[in-house]
């Protein structure tokens, strides 16, 4: 058997009788974040549904001035409420979403045929208010146009005269796209995982092992180093890995517990994506344990290699948080460079597009490389003579 | 066979190890006796390739350590200054561990673990996890990994330190019978009783440099001492009178 695969079964075998490695490994790491993310996103959909499906009930000032509009509103479902003291006062202090004001002088305007203005009383700052003020101003313009247009055919005229051009609106986000914005934070929970998942073993066996002044027996061995590191890579990742697993199959899972379809978009979180998933992410799991290792073996203890960690593990958040902030488009180049490319890729598996080949080569051949050129700067450190020497 | 030529190693601007040489035989033991900083640790580490010397070779059955460390590594039984083990696995798996590194088949690993075991007395700990493992037990399990792969030459870095007279004793007659088995083994101490105990030759190193090479009887006559422990004193104290601080 070779060395390399004695050590690896050895890491394996000694991992798996550790509690808090198996508990963080295969079951709060690639299990917590699937479940915050159903509670999330369907806290989420019931806030935005509640405020679409209920009625919309609008505080109204000065009703008697305009029966037929607010006639109008209310056959269009509005439901008028008593008008406040002070409007203004009650939109700031939240007790009204939205106040419509009808101004005493109205009818004079609407008799002479000009043009009559209400007022919207509202807030901008308050985003969530937002829906409601834009179903307001569709009801008053549509009460406007309808008006408009009878008093055009009335006098003889077609009421296209008054509209010479109009914008349809030709939404081309398929309904996996709209999802997928909500799930722009799908690649990063995967990243995550996978660092947590490999992390613990990247500490034990090297800063942890050391501490545990067992490092120099191993070395004193016939074994060349390049090949306990190989040993101790190969752990890494696959306690890494089996975390990803779990964890792409808990989210699958949890996709099913969202319903989406009152929203109408669908989620492709099925079989294609977590095979590709997997594959994107093969080169970067291998990648961090590369770094996490050579982030333990020169840390002086375990603690101290378990803080550099933690500082490490904020770096896959930098994408995603800039995809997010400034949307780009993207491109090859960015499938090329580890943590972008998969960020991209795995948001443009989930929107249900198919992965081109030469994305997928790109990022595949670019974290390979990464991999590769970390793996031999840990080997450069793991022949260092203070690597064996604890204390 | 061991062969140590002029070795050099520093730290910093500590010399640790300072033109060493001695040659420690097959069927004898060889004591490297110094007091504590003396650069025993430093030296034997040279021996099983762990640190590079900035000078001088060393020599292991006519196999030369910098330019063949695996080789000489797998002439070696090495029980270094740290001697942790596995916590989580037994003692036999800690055993089994080095045996399958040093490409032992599992046949012959079993009958080494078997034997070794039964000539350490280790029957009581071998299906036990070597968390909370006393001192005298880590040591044992950690002597039977070294010699898993039955080798020549025996290296150990103050084997009995932490053992109580019992277990010192045991470990007395086991390094006896290997010697009779005519292999060369190395062990380094600072204590003398211990060296006069079981040694055919002491080297008795201070401040980096070997200040004395001999027989155990001739190193007392050498020194015009009553007794080893006056001679070690006196062979140390007139080192240090020469070094400067
Ligand atoms: N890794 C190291 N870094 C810096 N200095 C070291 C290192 N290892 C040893 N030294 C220094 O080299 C000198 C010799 O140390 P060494 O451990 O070889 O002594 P020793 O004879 O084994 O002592 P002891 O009986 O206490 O084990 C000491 O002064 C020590 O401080
Ligand atoms: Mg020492």
């Amino acid at each position: 058997m070779h060395a390399a695969l004695t050590v690896f079964l050895k890491e394996v075998r000694e991992n798996l009788r550790d509690r808090r490695t198996l508990v963080n490994a295969l079951l709060t790491g690639p299990l917590l974040a699937p479940v915050m993310f159903v509670v999330l996103i369907n806290a989420q959909l019931h806030v935005e549904l509640g405020k679409a499906e209920k009625p919309l009930s609008v505080p109204v000032v000065g009703a008697a001035n305009a029966p037929n509009l607010v006639a109008a509103l209310r056959r269009m479902g509005m439901v008028v409420e008593p008008a406040p003291r002070d409007p203004e006062a009650a939109v700031r202090s939240q007790k009204a979403d939205v106040v419509l004001r009808i101004p005493a002088g109205y009818g004079a305007h609407w008799r002479k045929g000009e043009t009559a203005q209400v007022e919207l009383i509202y807030d901008s700052s308050h985003r969530d208010t937002q829906a409601q003020i834009a179903r307001l101003r569709d009801m008053v313009d549509g009460y406007a146009k309808v008006t408009g247009a009878q008093r055009l055919l009335a006098r003889g005229l077609s009421p296209a005269l008054a509209s010479p051009l109009v914008a349809a609106n030709r939404d081309q986000a398929t309904p996996q796209a709209r999802g997928a914005l909500i799930f722009s934070m799908l690649p990063y929970f995967f990243v995550l995982t996978a660092f947590l998942g490999g992390m613990y073993l990247a500490i034990d066996t090297t800063a942890g092992e050391r501490e545990r002044q067992s490092l120099e027996p191993l070395f004193a061995t016939p074994v060349a180093r390049r090949d306990i590191l190989i040993g101790k890579l190969g752990a890494t990742t696959a306690f890494a890995l089996a975390s990803l697993a779990l964890s792409i199959t808990a989210f699958a899972v949890a996709g099913r517990f969202v319903d989406t379809s009152r929203l109408d978009m669908v989620l492709s979180l099925g079989a294609h994506f977590a095979v590709f998933v997997m594959l994107l992410m093969l080169p970067l799991v291998v990648l961090l344990a590369a770094l996490q290792t050579l982030v333990a073996a020169f840390a002086r203890s375990y603690r101290e290699a378990q803080t550099y960690l933690s500082l490490l593990m904020l770096v896959p958040l930098l994408p995603s948080v800039l995809l997010i902030v400034v949307p780009v488009k993207a491109r090859l180049w960015m499938y090329a460079v580890p943590l972008l490319g998969q960020q991209v890729g795995i948001m443009q598996l989930e929107r249900g597009d198919a992965l081109g080949a030469l994305p997928v080569a790109a990022c595949l051949a670019g974290t390979a490389l990464a991999a590769l050129l970390a793996i031999l700067v840990t080997m450069r450190v793991y022949a260092s003579e203070r690597l064996a020497i604890s204390g | 066979m061991i062969e140590v030529r002029n070795l050099h190693k520093s730290f910093g601007a500590v010399k640790a190890v300072e033109d060493v040489s001695f040659c420690a035989r097959d069927g004898e033991i060889t004591g490297l006796l110094g007091p504590n900083g003396a650069g025993k640790t430093t030296t034997l580490r040279m021996l099983y390739t762990l640190m590079k010397p900035e000078r001088g070779r060393v020599l292991v059955d006519g196999l030369d350590a910098a330019a063949d460390p695996l080789g000489v590594r797998r002439a070696l039984g090495v029980l270094p200054d740290a001697r942790g083990l596995y916590k989580r696995l037994t003692a036999r798996e800690n055993i089994e561990y080095f045996g399958r590194l040093h490409c032992l088949d599992e046949g012959a690993l079993r009958r080494r673990c078997d034997a070794l075991m039964a000539a350490l007395d280790m029957a009581g700990i071998a299906g036990r996890r070597a968390e909370g493992f006393s001192q005298g037990e880590r040591v044992k399990t950690a002597i039977a990994r070294a010699l898993v792969h039955d080798p020549k030459n025996l290296i150990l870095d103050e084997p009995t330190n932490g053992l109580d007279v019992m277990a010192t004793r045991a470990m007395r007659e086991f390094l006896f019978g290997l010697r009779a088995e005519g292999r060369c083994v190395l062990f380094s101490s600072h204590i003398m009783q211990e060296v006069v105990a079981l040694c055919d030759r002491v080297v008795v190193i201070a401040h980096g440099r070997v200040v004395a090479d001999a027989a155990p009887e001739a190193l007392r006559l050498q020194a015009g001492a009553a007794s080893l422990e006056d001679a070690f004193v006196r062979i140390i104290s007139r080192s240090s009178a020469c070094t400067p601080p």
